[in-house]
């Protein structure tokens, strides 16, 4: 299968065996009709987004434990092995399509996003999209233009932050009634 | 089955049912809301017949659903928050807590998916083993989805010759891996243990026994004109619909869309085995049930395979990076002892990159999203949860609904609310 004609084709890449295809989040939308028109790929399996901030910079996930109990912020002891690649932005949001053909196809669909750039929704597309577009704004705080009910899907409307997001620490939420009023 | 796009904005395709603009809500027209005949009901979240904790919003005009709003979320935990924060080995237990009803196949999708960026192969009789116990969890999943949703349609008896058989099946993976539940049981390279002794025996006289309570629910439900009546006909979905919903499994395989992960893309050992996979027409509730029903009968036919086609020999990689060294080298060996505490203190480190796995567990294509910086522990985990996609169907479904019928379709897309919210 070639992604030749792709509209905003930034690059493809094969990596254990998935294909990836960066696109230009401008033209999201027109990527994802050239795919699901021309190409088959009728099927929108998951969207994610992930967030990259503190990549390759040691381990931004782990914590010391100290005798006054667990420093959350503190850098991790496991350091990595070598630095990872620099990644183009701080957010990527990947869309895993599925062509429902003998022998089935599995692509990539990805854009690259800064903190508050907004992406356009596919919901046009693939309707599915609906709640994982909700999923990526609530967890991770990607604005999706055009979505019709972009509201929080899982945390409560008035919660603050972005859960998922690396600077949210783990553990960052105040416990109640723990006697240390 | 090939969704066309229309001009006209908003509309997805001719013929569609999906509501318009928001596909998974149904809004009430403005001149039916004046006219002050529409009573508004929660549903949930604490319902019995919600499968957990889901909340729906209801409009009724009289006994008609003419709105529907479905919110999640009561249940979210951070899972895949916490996933980060743990090493590769001890993450594994997270995603069967998931969803409590199909522990081991999302145990193995994490899995797979670092055996895919780690590039190690599984002995064979790992890998038969994995199908085994996770078609055992077919079975099983299935078994409450059939009691519960026959309970809350008023069939109470098969809830208990529901629950009776499944106890069986949970019997058979305390066997195996010391609980019940949550068995954590498939070990990046292989299984955590050998098979115990007296598993195969176990486990044959349970496949030998299943297929005829099958048959005794068969005769409770498949001519039984309450259920006939309760089910028919409820709850369409199109082919297209389904599709365009992102719908797998059982829902989109009702629906008429000969779909199933097992024979499209086989993984484990399932390329070498023979069974079908149904496939009804009508998209309704009752097509789902049959589905269900036929699945387990397809599941004790890949068991019975499995029984004999279990090849012997090790049951985990011998990659002493990746697997714990066997308990009696570490008296003898330095190294082995070297492996045991990097591996138990440090874990192993997973190469750099990003892999989607997905296997098609008893609700559908369960797909899991994973990247790693190269270090000790995941960067970021994704689950594609099939409940969670299903839920986005109810509108659907629900178009021209009876309030009645919100029960049999809710129970008939199968959702647990553990994986929905994550």
């Amino acid at each position: 299968m070639t992604f030749d004609g792709l509209p905003g084709l930034v690059e493809a890449r094969e990596s254990f065996g998935e294909t990836t295809l960066v696109v230009d989040p401008a033209r999201l939308v027109e990527a994802a009709r050239h795919l699901r028109d021309e190409l088959g790929f009728s099927f929108l399996s998951d969207i994610t987004p992930t967030d990259y901030l503190g990549w390759g910079e040691g381990s931004a996930a782990g914590y010391y434990g100290t005798a006054s109990g667990r420093d959350i912020n503190a850098p991790g002891s496991q350091a990595l092995a070598r630095t990872p690649a620099p990644k183009p932005k701080r957010f990527s949001m990947s869309y895993h399509l599925l062509a429902l053909t003998s022998p089935p196809a599995r692509v990539r669909l990805q854009v690259w996003l800064d903190d508050g750039e907004p992406v356009p929704s596919v919901i046009e597309v693939w309707p599915t999209a609906d709640w994982h577009e909700r999923e990526a704004w609530d967890m991770m705080g990607i604005p999706v233009t055009g979505h019709p009910n972009l509201v929080r899907i899982l945390m409560d409307d008035d919660w603050d932050g972005h859960p998922l997001r690396k600077d949210y620490p783990i553990g960052g939420e105040p416990v109640r009634f723990s006697g240390e009023e | 089955m090939a969704v066309v796009a229309r001009n006209q904005p908003g509309v997805i395709y001719e013929g569609t049912r999906i509501p318009s603009p928001i596909p998974s809500m149904l809004v009430v027209p403005p001149e039916v809301r004046e006219s002050d005949d529409i009573l508004t009901v929660n549903f949930g979240p604490n319902h019995p017949s919600t499968h957990g904790v889901l909340r729906l919003v209801v409009d009724l005009d009289g006994e008609d659903v003419v709105g529907l709003n479905a919110l999640v979320g009561y249940l979210h935990t951070g899972f895949e928050k916490n996933m980060e924060h743990k090493t590769w080995w001890k993450a594994i237990t997270y995603p069967e807590r998931i969803d409590y009803l199909a522990f081991q196949a999302n145990e193995y999708a994490f899995v797979a998916a670092i055996e895919k960026l780690l590039d190690i192969e599984t002995p064979p009789k790992a890998t038969w083993m994995r199908t085994l116990l996770l078609e055992l969890n077919r079975i099983h999943s299935h078994l409450i989805w059939l009691g519960t949703a026959a309970l809350e349609l008023g069939a109470i008896s098969l809830l208990w010759y529901c629950f009776n058989a499944r106890d069986l099946v949970l019997d058979l993976f305390e066997l195996v891996g010391g609980t019940r539940m949550h068995t954590r049981y498939f070990q990046a390279g292989g299984l955590a243990e050998d098979v115990p002794r007296g598993f195969f025996t176990e486990c044959r006289k349970f496949a030998d026994t299943f297929p005829s309570t099958i048959d005794q629910y068969e005769t409770l439900l498949t001519n039984q004109k309450i259920w006939l009546e309760r089910t028919k006909g409820i709850g369409l979905l199109s082919a297209a619909d389904a599709i365009a919903l992102g719908q797998s499994g059982p829902v989109l395989r009702a629906s008429g869309v000969d779909w199933d992960l097992r024979k499209a893309e086989p993984y484990l050992a399932y390329g070498e085995l023979d069974f079908d996979v149904p496939v009804y027409e009508n998209g309704d509730v009752y097509d789902r049930y049959l589905i269900r029903v036929d699945e387990m009968r397809e599941s004790v036919r890949i068991v019975d395979q499995c029984l004999e086609g279990m090849p012997s020999g090790p049951w985990i990689t011998d990659d002493r990076k990746v697997v714990l060294p066997p308990r009696h080298e570490l008296h003898t060996s330095m190294e082995s002892l070297i492996h045991h505490f990097k591996i138990v203190t440090e874990g192993y480190r997973v190469p750099e990159g990003e892999v989607y796995v997905t296997v098609e567990s008893p609700r559908g294509e369960f797909g899991c999203y994973v990247v790693s910086d190269g270090g000790p522990k995941p960067w970021r985990v994704k689950f594609r949860a099939p409940s969670f996609v299903a839920l986005e169907a109810t509108a659907t479904c629900m178009t021209d609904a009876l309030v009645a019928d919100m029960i049999a379709i809710v129970g008939s897309l199968d959702t647990v609310m553990g994986e929905v919210d994550r």
